[in-house]
């Protein structure tokens, strides 16, 4: 017998309070990890297609959104002459809708751009993406959602585009989006002569300092940052890990409220009982382990199930077709330790006033409380 | 040996005198009732020397020493004092094993050694076969039984004892009282009983009579 078995025959004798506790932080464990994996997840996978090939990324400055960005493609073909560069990709993003889909996120590409290459190429081949002509390739998951086939046609904004390949990309932004020539790409989105972003791959011992340098004496209005740089610094990855956080925070709160009620219903529940308690000599503070232990107790039960939940709940979000191979989430250690601590604390919270009041009891009074 | 002098308590704000004035002392060893009628303040007394509550006035110390923090009344009722109610407050969803080793998890004590104790005193208590019961399925004679236990568990060398068998049936309340006795006798213990049952305050050494909140002249 030990002060934990108590802690622990309290909440097990109140089943259906001890569970609606943990369900609170369970929600908030649960909001969490969901919100931050799918938000980091988007992040990393967004980073990813940034990266390609590439150590740095080269973007025109102050534009809230890389959708907005407009680099000159013949910055591109002048960085790539450079001694310190090994190669230059520039890629253009847009978002189109098809008759079906609202939002059909795009590439614009040359050819040579190795990320196709990468794809496990289902239907068609690398040769059939052309720079001069308008075949389009999509990702596995984009085809399925467009109901496309190799060497149909498929409509995309004002035009139809023929599909030349069908590829399974690793990345979920890249598996559900189409890849376009860049010229046509251009040509669609009316942006005629630019890329959104140059992607560009150093050469062997270059300096990252050598491209900054090259970039900001003759393009000021320009950017050219490495990829953990850029990650660091772009306010939309900024904005979105934020919103995560904040979002979770505020389902803690709700958790918080939770496990407070939980315990103070605990407490008044059992007023006698924690007399008898300090009858039997528990000091003060002892009851107050008590408490904090219940609520902590409850907090761990509610990080178990939020992981659980979080875990099931992203699992089915993954295998929803209609989104399109955009989630693919992503929950460190950091995040579930995150989770944790912040349960832990939600929990510590949650029980001061309970504790505070079940500490101050006056065991003869209470003895006599009906 | 207690000493009680002097000693004044009331309730809400002053409104409710229950204490005025009152003076007696116990020596070791001494089997004390107090006697009275209901809201003489009886209670109240016991809950003072336990150090449940605070005097208004006057001085309570046990051999000779005045308990005022709240550290040296938990030490007090760690070690030097057992209390048993009229009714038995052993917590519903525990073991009588379990309601019994409570204290020893106050002190945090040896509890292989307090186990022996524990079956030691329930031997003599009669409830050693019940000790792996839930409370809920014990009688009301067996749960009484139980509060004795866990009242002696950390030996204390004072028991006070409200009204403890005031809820039992007139079989039980015979048992219940000589194991009281016995257990106070044989260990050397000092026990202050308030009681309204006369015939049980006789079987004391010495009683004493409340009325209104003082203690009548014998």
């Amino acid at each position: 017998m030990h002060i934990f078995q108590m802690i622990l025959t309290n909440l097990r004798r109140h089943r259906v309070r001890t569970l609606i506790g943990a369900a609170g932080i369970a929600l908030g464990v649960a909001t969490m990890l969901s919100v931050v994996g799918l938000l980091g997840g988007a992040v990393k996978m967004f980073e990813r297609i940034l990266r390609s090939d590439a150590e740095m990324v080269v973007f025109e400055k102050n534009v809230s959104d890389l959708f907005f960005s407009n680099v000159k493609i013949e910055i591109a073909d002048e960085l790539a002459q450079q001694s310190f560069v090994k190669s230059v990709q520039p890629v253009l993003f847009a978002i189109v809708a098809s008759p079906d889909r609202p939002v059909v996120t795009c590439f614009g590409i040359r050819p040579e751009d190795g990320r196709l290459q990468k794809g496990e190429w289902l239907q068609g081949s690398a040769e059939s993406f052309r720079g001069d002509q308008d075949g389009i390739v999509l990702g596995e998951r984009a085809a399925d959602f467009l109901e496309a086939k190799l060497g149909e046609s498929i409509e995309l904004g004002q035009q139809k585009y023929p599909v030349v390949g069908i590829v399974r990309m690793e990345n979920g932004f890249e598996n559900g989006g189409v890849f376009m020539p860049l010229k046509a790409c251009q040509d669609a989105f009316h942006k005629e002569g630019v890329a959104s972003i140059l992607a560009v791959a150093l050469a062997a011992g270059a300096e990252p300092s050598a491209v900054k340098n090259w970039v900001g004496e003759r393009y000021p209005k320009l950017n050219a940052l490495e990829n953990d740089e850029f990650s660091k610094s772009y306010s939309q990855f900024k904005i979105l890990k934020t919103t995560a956080w904040v979002v979770g925070g505020c389902a803690f709160l709700l958790g918080g409220l939770s496990v407070t009620n939980t315990m103070i219903l605990s407490v008044f529940s059992r007023i006698k009982e924690l007399a008898i308690t300090r009858v039997c000599g528990f000091s003060r503070g002892q009851v107050v382990m008590m408490i904090f232990g219940e609520s902590l107790l409850v907090s761990m039960i509610g990080v178990l199930l939020g992981w659980g939940l979080s875990t099931g709940g992203l699992w089915l979000l993954r295998e929803v077709p209609a989104l399109q191979g955009y989630i693919e989430p992503r929950v460190g250690v950091a995040e579930v330790i995150g989770a944790t601590a912040l349960a832990a604390l939600t929990a510590l919270f949650g029980a001061v006033y309970p504790a505070w009041y079940a500490a101050r009891l006056k065991p003869a009074s209470a003895l006599r409380f009906e | 040996m207690i000493d009680v002098a002097d000693v004044w308590k009331s309730f809400d704000a002053g409104k409710i005198a229950v204490l005025k004035g009152v003076s007696m002392e116990v020596a070791r060893g001494e089997l004390l009732a107090l006697c009275g009628t209901s809201g003489c303040g009886k209670s109240t007394l016991l809950s003072l020397i336990a150090g449940l509550e605070s005097l208004d006035r006057g001085h309570i110390r046990i051999d000779g020493r005045e308990r005022i923090t709240e550290k040296e009344k938990v030490a007090l009722l760690r070690k030097e004092v057992g209390f048993i109610f009229q009714l038995h407050h052993l917590m519903p969803d525990l073991t009588l094993e379990e309601n019994c080793l409570v204290p020893v998890i106050a002190v945090g004590g040896n509890m292989a050694a307090a186990r022996k104790r524990m079956r030691d005193l329930a031997d003599q208590t009669g409830v050693a076969h019940r000790l792996d019961r839930s409370v809920r399925e014990l009688s009301g004679g067996e749960r009484q039984r139980g509060a004795l236990v866990r009242a002696l568990m950390n030996d204390p060398h004072i028991l006070l004892a409200d009204e403890p068998t005031g809820a039992l049936d007139e079989e039980n309340r015979e048992i219940v009282f000589s194991l009281l006795l016995d257990l106070v006798r044989s260990g050397g213990k000092t026990l202050v009983m308030a009681t309204h049952d006369k015939e049980m305050a006789q079987r004391c050494d010495r009683v004493l009579h409340m009325r209104d909140g003082r203690i009548l002249p014998a």
